[in-house]
């Protein structure tokens, strides 16, 4: 109950969102924010209340009461639909990640929304609320339901807040989805079937799917149906083209929420299903996905290189770091899930602080042409000084959050295909020069005469306090990444125990 | 005849007696109020009758089939018929301002319907497809304004006098091959008939797959689909839309179920080339259209592509799933569907100029029921979850998975990703700020937008209860 209850709260609390917009014309961002506080602080107590989370114990992946939690009522039981949900390591540190990244996204739309402000944060809560229901369905009926909603009320926020393109961009990034959804639901529904032959019986709970036995051909044509829709949402390389456009066009607070969260549930749909649902398959595959992660990482860095406009390159250096997290699947070994799961949460801070900044830069400048902006740094200190934190932090400092994620990544993938590693971690040099080309245009330099008597005000206490929140999330997650290790340690054992076939005797046999 | 065949045949004889009533009134006093209570009561009346002749189901003669299935179908579109109706009321008035037979050409069109829907029998078939059509001729000039009506009612007539003429001639050609008129004898003997002269059946049915495929507007016989809908009233475009092509298709289905016809494989390829047709040009003309009538014209030609996958798919399967799918995707299409005529109805009327999508702009804003009943129709027309429509399309995908249809699946998810486009505009149109301008809609029509937002909603996210009904039917 208590995963429902945690969508609910989120649902219900966009309704009074937009309800509370008739008190006055702050009330909904109070409302919302307070909604989501809510939703974490009893997601704590729930937790706190369970003696053995200090220690997890590794889930069998497939027996639910194994798990954290664990809920089932029936839906459709004509074609064996139910409302399943269930929490393990992985999906409450993304079930974390989304709260904390809702709330941050809250504050940016403080003073970035103004028309309209109680429907927009009805739909940051509702999105965010679709987020959770992917990372907790372990219905396959009911993860594609919530897959596909939480994109109408992220369409809405690009549709309706957007920047100066946003028709383009909103209709572009619902109908890259949405088809690659469609084809999930056709993997789902001959997933189903193909178990529905076997054994007679309609379900769709993943725990009654894991060990369907099909032919390999079967199994990689369903296989290549999830991978394609989750591959779309990473993004990976060659589907990754709605993005720049979706993360350049969104508000500050939608940016956030996308290159936050939403690209995650591709990864983590890579984790959870694609591979534990075909492992054979999944595994054949491996290579192409592996070569499709180091083309993204290489592409998104190069193109990141030639952008003018400070939101899109941002978006591009995503396509570049989701890359790694896509490596870090597919070798397969513990090393690199560990890497691909740290960069999940690593990536999500950095980026989120990053479009933030982007956002703060649009709403004093009314641009987001790097060209514009020169010695901006002087104007704005402390915005500079973030600035500079969270570009170091995205192009793997050591000591902060994505270094870890990265180095682990290339650690576990050098034992899988040194080439391959030797591409990806020319990813790290190009990051680099793309990262500090952001800092150098924008912030150093001489100041543009043109902002001299513009008035420019740094962040303010609510920015800072922001900013330092995902500050110290970086800083503790690259000095003592521990205890996000050891909470997602167990269930990646259990599904590497699950795909019995070691990735080492997959690499010796193909050159 | 036994009492029993009358107590079955309650919607039907409920119907002829609005009809005649009706026209009692006329003669004595005009009036336009009286007309449409009268009507209403009778469609009520109907609606009850064929729940009451559930529980004398059974085959009237030969002519009528008279079972759960029809009479759900029954009842179905005897709610179409009411929003229609209610639709009606304001939207629009001819010259001289009487509309009374504009209720008589309903009621009278209504009744065709329900004939096809239960028809057993190839006369019944062409009786009631006849008397539906030619009241929705008259139905569609029925505004006398403007050239629009009209043209549309002409092109309507002359093609469907041709439909109506080639379903005659495979009529005749089946009966030539078999001796038979009803569609369980042509199920019995259209095997051995086929092993002795298989051009005779081939031509026969294919003809009249020809004619019914016309009256459903699949592709390529679609071509009269966008100026009708657009010509026509918008209520009774929405009547076509709806209740006109479900009950086709139901007709089409127990003629395909109960003749057997699922055993030719000619047959079956031609009905594949049709559905992939549809769906591909239904979709992709909807693109370019700026008038929204005419694009819901395009949508519904790539919906009945959709809906041909399950007719298909008899072939392989039994019928137990395909009839419980063509239930539930007949039920979402026709509630989704009028929920958008209903918008429109109020939205824009009769003026062509506001029936633009442009003319949408900011509805969001300033009539905010109407633009989420028209998002919420959107959305199940293009297959979102927790719409009818979704459901609709998971019975559909199911269906073709199960047959192994892959060509025909990815068709569909071609034509379904194309389809996003065109019903995000709509919703995109609707998101624009705007001035507001003012207009509002009577409560009626306020309350049947509501009801139908929350039958599309509640189709979708809880569609057990609906879905163990099919399954009994």
């Amino acid at each position: 109950m208590v995963m429902i209850n945690l969508i609910v709260i989120l649902l219900v609390g966009g309704l009074l969102a937009i309800l509370s917009e008739r008190i006055s014309d702050t009330m909904p961002r109070k409302v919302a924010m307070a909604v989501v506080l809510v939703d974490v602080l009893y997601l704590l107590i729930c937790l706190s209340g369970m003696p053995d989370i200090i220690h997890l114990q590794a889930p069998v992946a497939n027996d639910p009461s194994s798990w954290l939690m664990h809920f089932k009522a029936d839906w459709i039981p004509a074609f064996g639909i139910s409302i399943e949900l269930a929490l393990d390591g992985i999906s409450l540190l993304m079930v974390l990640l989304t709260l904390v990244l809702g709330a941050i996204a809250i504050s940016a739309s403080w003073t970035d929304i103004v028309a309209r402000k109680g429907f927009f944060e009805a739909n940051l809560l509702w999105s965010l609320a679709g987020v959770l229901g992917v990372f907790m369905s372990l219905d396959l009926m009911l993860f594609f339901l919530f897959w596909e909603v939480m994109l109408i009320p992220m369409y809405f926020m690009i549709a309706i807040w957007g920047h100066e393109n946003r028709g383009y961009a909103a209709m572009k990034f619902f109908i890259f989805t949405q088809a690659s959804g469609l084809l999930m639901l056709m993997s789902i529904l001959a997933l189903v079937a193909v178990n529905h032959g076997a054994t007679g019986v309609w379900t769709f709970s993943y725990f009654d799917l894991l060990n369907t036995q099909m032919a390999e051909q079967t199994a990689h044509w369903i296989m290549l149906g999830f991978f394609i829709a989750f591959v779309v949402k990473l993004p990976g390389f060659p589907f990754h083209t709605w993005l720049p456009d979706a993360h350049t066009q969104a508000p500050t607070a939608g940016s956030v929420i996308l290159a936050g969260i939403l690209l995650k549930t591709g990864a983590y749909g890579l984790i959870r299903f694609a591979v534990p649902l075909f492992p054979e398959a999944a595994l054949n595959f491996s290579y192409p996905a592996m070569w499709l992660g180091a083309a993204g990482v290489v592409y998104g860095a190069v193109l990141a290189f030639g952008q003018t406009d400070f939101k899109r390159l941002i978006a591009y250096s995503s396509v570049s770091h989701m890359g790694f997290v896509l490596l870090g699947i597919y070798a397969w070994n513990e090393l690199a899930l560990q890497g691909a799961v740290m960069q999940m949460v690593a990536h999500g801070f950095s980026t989120a602080a990053l479009f933030m900044i982007a956002g703060s830069l649009q709403e004093r400048l009314h641009t987001r042409d790097m060209r514009e902006m020169s010695g901006l740094w002087q104007q704005m200190p402390r915005m500079g000084a973030v600035a500079m934190f969270f570009i170091v932090a995205s192009l793997g400092l050591p000591g902060l959050g994505n270094f870890v994620a990265e180095f682990l990544v290339l650690l576990g993938l050098f034992q899988v295909n040194v080439l391959i590693t030797v591409i990806a971690a020319s990813g790290l040099i190009t990051g680099a020069a793309y990262s500090l080309l952001l800092m150098q245009r924008s912030f150093h330099g001489k100041v543009n005469k043109k902002w001299a008597d513009y008035g420019l005000s740094d962040f303010g206490p609510r920015e800072m306090s922001t900013m330092a929140v995902m500050m110290i999330a970086l800083i503790l997650l690259g000095v003592y990444p521990q205890p996000v290790l050891d909470v997602a340690q167990p269930v990646l054992q259990s599904l590497l125990d699950l795909t019995t076939i070691p990735t080492l005797a997959v690499a010796e046999a193909t050159p | 005849m036994n009492a029993t065949m009358f107590s079955a045949l309650a919607p039907i004889l409920i119907l002829s007696l609005t009809a005649i009533v009706l026209m009692i009134q006329a003669s004595i006093k005009r009036d336009e109020s009286v007309a449409w209570i009268i009507t209403a009561v009778g469609f009520v009346l109907t609606l009850w009758g064929a729940i009451y002749a559930r529980d004398y189901a059974q085959s009237v003669t030969i002519l009528l089939q008279v079972d759960h299935w029809s009479l759900f179908f029954t009842s179905l579109i005897m709610i179409a018929s009411l929003v229609t109706l209610v639709l009606s009321r304001d939207t629009f008035s001819p010259e001289g301002e009487r509309k009374e037979e504009y209720y008589l050409l309903l009621v009278l069109s209504v009744l065709g319907a329900v004939v096809l829907i239960q028809s057993s029998h190839m006369v019944s078939l062409l009786l009631g497809m006849e008397l539906m059509g030619v009241a929705l001729y008259a139905m569609i000039a029925f505004p006398e304004r403007g050239q629009l009506p009209l043209e549309g009612a002409i092109k309507y007539l002359v093609l469907s006098a041709c439909a109506s003429a080639m379903l005659l001639y495979g009529f005749a050609l089946i009966y030539a091959a078999t001796s038979e008129l009803s569609y369980a004898g042509i199920g019995a003997k259209g095997a051995q008939a086929y092993g002795e002269n298989p051009m005779l059946i081939m031509a026969g049915s294919a003809m009249v797959l020809a004619g019914i495929g016309f009256k459903l507007s699949v592709a390529p016989f679609h071509m009269w689909t966008p100026d009708v809908y657009e010509g026509a009233p918008t209520p009774v475009t929405g009547f076509l839309a709806t209740v006109s092509k479900g009950a086709v298709f139901v007709a089409l289905s127990r003629f395909y179920i109960d003749g057997a016809l699922y055993q030719y494989n000619s047959l079956n390829t031609a009905l594949v080339f049709l559905a992939i047709a549809s769906m591909l040009v239904g979709n992709w003309l909807a693109l370019r259209q700026e008038n929204i009538k005419r694009l819901l014209a395009y949508s519904s030609i790539a919906h009945f592509g959709y809906l041909l996958v399950v007719l298909i798919a008899l072939t392989y399967l039994d019928t137990g799933l395909v009839s419980q799918s063509i239930t539930f995707y007949l039920a979402a299409y026709m509630v989704t569907t009028l929920a958008a005529f209903t918008v429109v109805s109020t939205v824009a009327g009769e003026d062509t100029a506001k029936q633009d999508i442009s003319a949408f702009e900011g509805l969001f804003w300033h009539r905010p029921l109407e633009a989420s009943a028209l998002t919420v129709a959107m959305l199940s027309l293009a297959g979102i979850p927790l719409t009818a429509g979704f459901m609709a399309k998971f019975f559909v995908i199911t269906v073709g998975i199960q047959s192994g249809l892959w060509g025909l699946l990815a068709a569909l998810v071609i034509g379904s990703a194309v389809a996003i486009y065109y019903y995000l505009r709509v919703i995109f149109a609707m998101s624009k700020s705007t001035e507001s301008t003012g207009e509002s809609a009577s409560h009626l029509e306020k309350l049947l937008a509501l009801v139908l937002i929350a039958a599309i909603l509640v189709l979708g996210s809880w569609p057990q209860p609906f879905i163990a009904y099919a399954g009994l039917l």
